[in-house]
C-alpha cells in the first residue's frame, strides 16, 4: 500500500517524466561509451561527457530559464535567438575596435553595451505585448525577423573574430576546475529561483499568466510584470549571447543562436511548463535543457550520423508532448483523464468573442 | 475610411446585405492599406528607378515568378492562421519536398509525373498527422508543428547532407517554359501560384468549409456549440497547409532546380509575415486570401527594390520586413481597439 502510494506520488511529481527521460538518455550512452559517467582531472580542469553536456548546454539553459518566465505569463518570446546574435555582435565589434583587447575595463564595457541592447530588445517586446496588447508570438516575431538583419548590420555582414583573454573566460574558460559558464548558469538559476520562489514575484507571474485581467483587478500591475519578464528573458538571452560569442571568439550575425528559441521552448515544454501559462517550473526547464543537450551529445557519441539529430529531436518532442497530454494518457493507458469534449480546455482567448460582438453592431 | 462609408449603404437591404457587410465591412481595411502600400512602393520605385527599367511590365510579373512559391506557402498559412492556429513546419516541408523530389528524380530515376503527386501526398499527409495530433491529443499547434519542423528538416538531412542539383530534362523544360501575355511572360510556377490563389479564394470565401474555418478562428467554443465539425475542420486546415507547403516546395524546386537540405530555412516566418502584412488577424477569424497576395507582393517588392538599389545589402530585407511587420501589427491593433469601443 505504502509503496504503491509512494510510487504514485513519485510518478505524479512534475519532474518525474523529464528526469526519467534524462536518465534514460544518459543510460543509452553507457553501452556505447562505457566510461560515459567517468570524470577525470587534467591540468586542473574537469573533463568528461557530463561536464561537456553542462558546458555546451549552458547558453540553452540560460535562454530557457528566461523563456520559462515569459511562458508562465502566457506569452512566448521568439526573439531570443536574434537577441543572442545582436548581443554577440555588439560586444565583439566593440572589443575588436580596441587597441588592446585584453583590457578588463573595455571588456566589461563591451559586455555592458551588449547586455543593455538585449534589455532594450526585451523592453520593446514587453511594451508591444503588455502595453499594445499584441499577441506575444507576433510581437516577438518582429525582432526575430529584423534582429538578425540588425546583427548583420552591426558586424557589416562579416564574422567578427576577436582575441581577448578575459572575454574568453565567460564561455570557454575554467574556474575552480569547472567551466566558468557553469557558475554563470548556476548564479542566474539561483537568482531566478530565489526571486520567484522566495518572494511573491513568482506567484504574481503565475497569476498574470493564469488570468491577466483578473490579476489587474485584484491590484497586480500585470503590465509591469509582463514587461519585466520580457526584459529578464532578453537579459538571459544576452548573457547566452556573450557565452556563445566568447566560446567561439567570434560574432556571427547570421548563425549565432540560430534556432535557440525553438530549443528553449522545447526545453520549457519538456520541463512540464504549460504553454498556456499560469504555472512554471525552473527546475523542470533546467532538466529539459539538459535533456536536449544530452540528446545532441548522445547522437554524437553513439555514432548515429549527426544529420539525424533533428529527427531524434522531433521524436523526443512528440513523445514528451504526448506523455504530457492528459487526453493521450487517457486513450492509451486508460488512466483517469477528462471525459467527453473538453470545452474548457480549448486554448481560446476570450478576446475574439468580445471583439466580434461590437463589430456586429457596427455593421448592422 | 472607405469601409466605414461602405457599411451603412449595404446595411438596409436584408440578409444578403448583412452577409455583404460582414464580408466587406471594416475588416477589408487592412487589405486596402496593404494594397495602397504596394501601389505607393511601386510608384516610389517607378520614380526612383525609371531609367533602370523598373516600369517595365515584366518587372511586375517577375514578382510572381520570383515569389510564386512564397505565395503558395503563405496561402496555406492563411488557412491555418484564419482557423486560429499556426504552422511552423512550412519552411521545413518546402525544404524536404525539394530534397525528396530531387532525390527521387535524380537518384532513383523516377519520372516527374509520378514524383509530383507523391511529394504532394507526403506533404498533405504530414499536415494531416500534425492536425490529427493537435486535435485529438489537445497539444498546442505551436509545439506540434515545431516537432514537424524538426522532423522534416531532419528527414532532409537523412536523405542527403549534400545538395542535389537536378539535370532532369522534364524539370528543365518545365522550369524554362514561359507563357507570354500581351505585356510580358510568366513561368509555370507563377501560373500554378495564381491558380492556387483562385482556388483558395473560392474555398475560403465561398464554401461551407471556408465558413467553418472562419467560425473556428472566430471562436472555437461557439463553433463547437453550434455543432460545427471542429476536429474535421482543424485537421483539414493543417492538411491544406501541408499540401500547400509541398506544392510550394515543388515550385521552389522548379525555381532553383536543385534540392538542398538547407533550402527555405525560416520561410514559415516569411509566410506568416506575408499573412500578417496582408491584414489577417493572428487570433484567427478575420482576413482575406487577397490580403495574403498583397503581403507577398509587398515582401517581393522590397526584395526587388533592394536589388534595383544595388548598393544596399541583403540584410536590409530582413530589417524592412521587420519594420513593415511592426507597422501592420500596430495598424491592426489600433483598428481592433477602435472597433471595441
Amino acid at each position: 500500500m505504502t509503496t504503491t502510494s509512494r510510487w504514485r506520488a513519485l510518478t505524479h511529481h512534475h519532474l518525474f517524466w523529464p528526469v526519467a527521460v534524462l536518465i534514460a538518455l544518459l543510460l543509452v550512452n553507457v553501452p556505447f561509451t562505457p566510461d560515459f559517467f567517468s570524470i577525470n582531472m587534467t591540468d586542473g580542469h574537469l573533463y568528461g561527457s557530463l561536464v561537456s553536456i553542462v558546458l555546451f548546454g549552458s547558453p540553452l539553459i540560460l535562454v530557457a530559464v528566461g523563456m520559462t518566465l515569459v511562458i508562465a505569463t502566457g506569452g512566448i518570446d521568439l526573439s531570443v535567438g536574434a537577441v543572442v546574435a545582436i548581443t554577440g555582435a555588439l560586444t565583439c565589434s566593440y572589443i575588436s575596435d580596441q587597441a588592446d583587447q585584453n583590457t578588463l575595463s573595455a571588456v566589461f564595457l563591451a559586455m555592458g553595451i551588449g547586455l543593455v541592447a538585449a534589455v532594450v530588445c526585451g523592453l520593446w517586446n514587453g511594451f508591444l505585448v503588455a502595453r499594445m496588447g499584441i499577441q506575444p508570438i507576433i510581437a516577438t516575431l518582429i525582432i526575430m525577423v529584423a534582429g538578425r538583419g540588425v546583427a548583420q548590420l552591426i558586424t557589416d555582414g562579416q564574422i567578427i573574430t576577436i582575441n581577448s583573454e578575459p572575454y574568453k573566460l565567460i564561455g570557454g574558460g575554467y574556474w575552480l576546475t569547472l567551466p566558468f559558464s557553469v557558475f554563470v548558469v548556476a548564479a542566474v538559476v539561483a537568482v531566478t529561483v530565489a526571486l520567484t520562489r522566495r518572494t511573491a514575484l513568482g506567484l504574481l507571474v503565475e497569476s498574470v499568466g493564469g488570468n491577466a485581467e483578473a490579476s489587474r483587478l485584484v491590484g497586480i500591475r500585470s503590465t509591469r510584470i509582463k514587461i519585466m519578464v520580457y526584459m529578464f528573458c532578453a537579459l538571459c538571452a544576452g548573457i547566452a549571447g556573450l557565452m556563445i560569442s566568447s566560446n567561439t571568439s567570434a560574432a556571427d550575425g547570421n548563425n549565432a543562436g540560430l534556432w535557440i528559441e525553438l530549443d528553449a521552448i522545447l526545453a520549457v515544454v519538456i520541463g512540464g511548463t504549460s504553454l498556456l501559462g499560469g504555472r512554471f517550473s525552473i527546475g523542470g526547464t533546467v532538466v529539459g535543457a539538459l535533456v536536449i543537450q544530452t540528446l545532441t551529445t548522445t547522437i554524437y557519441t553513439i555514432g548515429v550520423p549527426t544529420q539525424t539529430n533533428l529527427v531524434f529531436k522531433a521524436a523526443v518532442v512528440i513523445v514528451v508532448c504526448l506523455l504530457q497530454s492528459p487526453k493521450f494518457r487517457a486513450k492509451v493507458f486508460g488512466a483517469k483523464g477528462p471525459k467527453g469534449p473538453r470545452l474548457d480546455a480549448a486554448p481560446v482567448e476570450p478576446a475574439p468573442a468580445a471583439d466580434a460582438a461590437p463589430k456586429m453592431e457596427v455593421s448592422r | 475610411m472607405s469601409a466605414t462609408a461602405q457599411t451603412p449603404k449595404a446595411a438596409p437591404s436584408g440578409s444578403t446585405a448583412s452577409r455583404g457587410a460582414r464580408l466587406l465591412g471594416d475588416r477589408r481595411l487592412p487589405v486596402l492599406v496593404t494594397a495602397g502600400l504596394f501601389i505607393a512602393m511601386y510608384i516610389g520605385g517607378l520614380s526612383r528607378y525609371q531609367n533602370y527599367g523598373f516600369g517595365e511590365p515584366q518587372v511586375f510579373l517577375n514578382l510572381f515568378i520570383d515569389n510564386g512559391y512564397l505565395l503558395v506557402a503563405a496561402i496555406g498559412a492563411t488557412f491555418v492562421i484564419m482557423s486560429g492556429g499556426i504552422d511552423l513546419s512550412v519552411g521545413s516541408v518546402i525544404g524536404f519536398t525539394t530534397m525528396f523530389t530531387a532525390w527521387l528524380v535524380e537518384g532513383q530515376g523516377l519520372p516527374l509525373l509520378l514524383v509530383v503527386p507523391l511529394a504532394l501526398a507526403v506533404g498533405a499527409f504530414g499536415g494531416f498527422l500534425m492536425g490529427y495530433v493537435i486535435h485529438n491529443f489537445e497539444i498546442q499547434p505551436f509545439i506540434v508543428t515545431l516537432a514537424g519542423l524538426f522532423l522534416f528538416r531532419g528527414l532532409c538531412l537523412v536523405i542527403s547532407k549534400e545538395s542535389i542539383s537536378i539535370s532532369d530534362a522534364s524539370v528543365g523544360t518545365l522550369a524554362q517554359t514561359r507563357v507570354s501575355f500581351g505585356l510580358g511572360e510568366l513561368s509555370i510556377g507563377a501560373l500554378v501560384a495564381l491558380v492556387v490563389l483562385g482556388v483558395a479564394c473560392y474555398v475560403l470565401h465561398y464554401t461551407r468549409f471556408g465558413r467553418r474555418v472562419y467560425a473556428i478562428g472566430g471562436n472555437e467554443q461557439s463553433a463547437l456549440l453550434m455543432g460545427l465539425p471542429l476536429g474535421g475542420t482543424k485537421i483539414a486546415v493543417y492538411t491544406v497547409s501541408g499540401f500547400c507547403s509541398a506544392l510550394a516546395g515543388l515550385l521552389f524546386m522548379l525555381y532553383i532546380q536543385s534540392g538542398d537540405p538547407l533550402h527555405a530555412i525560416g520561410m514559415e516566418l516569411d509566410a506568416i509575415a506575408a499573412v500578417v502584412i496582408g491584414g489577417t488577424l493572428l487570433t484567427g477569424g478575420s482576413g482575406y486570401v487577397l490580403g495574403t497576395l498583397f503581403g507577398v507582393l509587398v515582401l517581393g517588392l522590397i526584395k526587388s527594390v533592394i536589388t534595383f538599389e544595388g548598393t544596399l545589402s541583403s540584410w536590409w530585407t530582413k530589417i524592412a520586413t521587420g519594420v513593415l511587420l511592426c507597422a501592420f501589427i500596430l495598424i491592426q491593433r489600433t483598428m481592433t481597439a477602435r472597433r471595441k469601443t
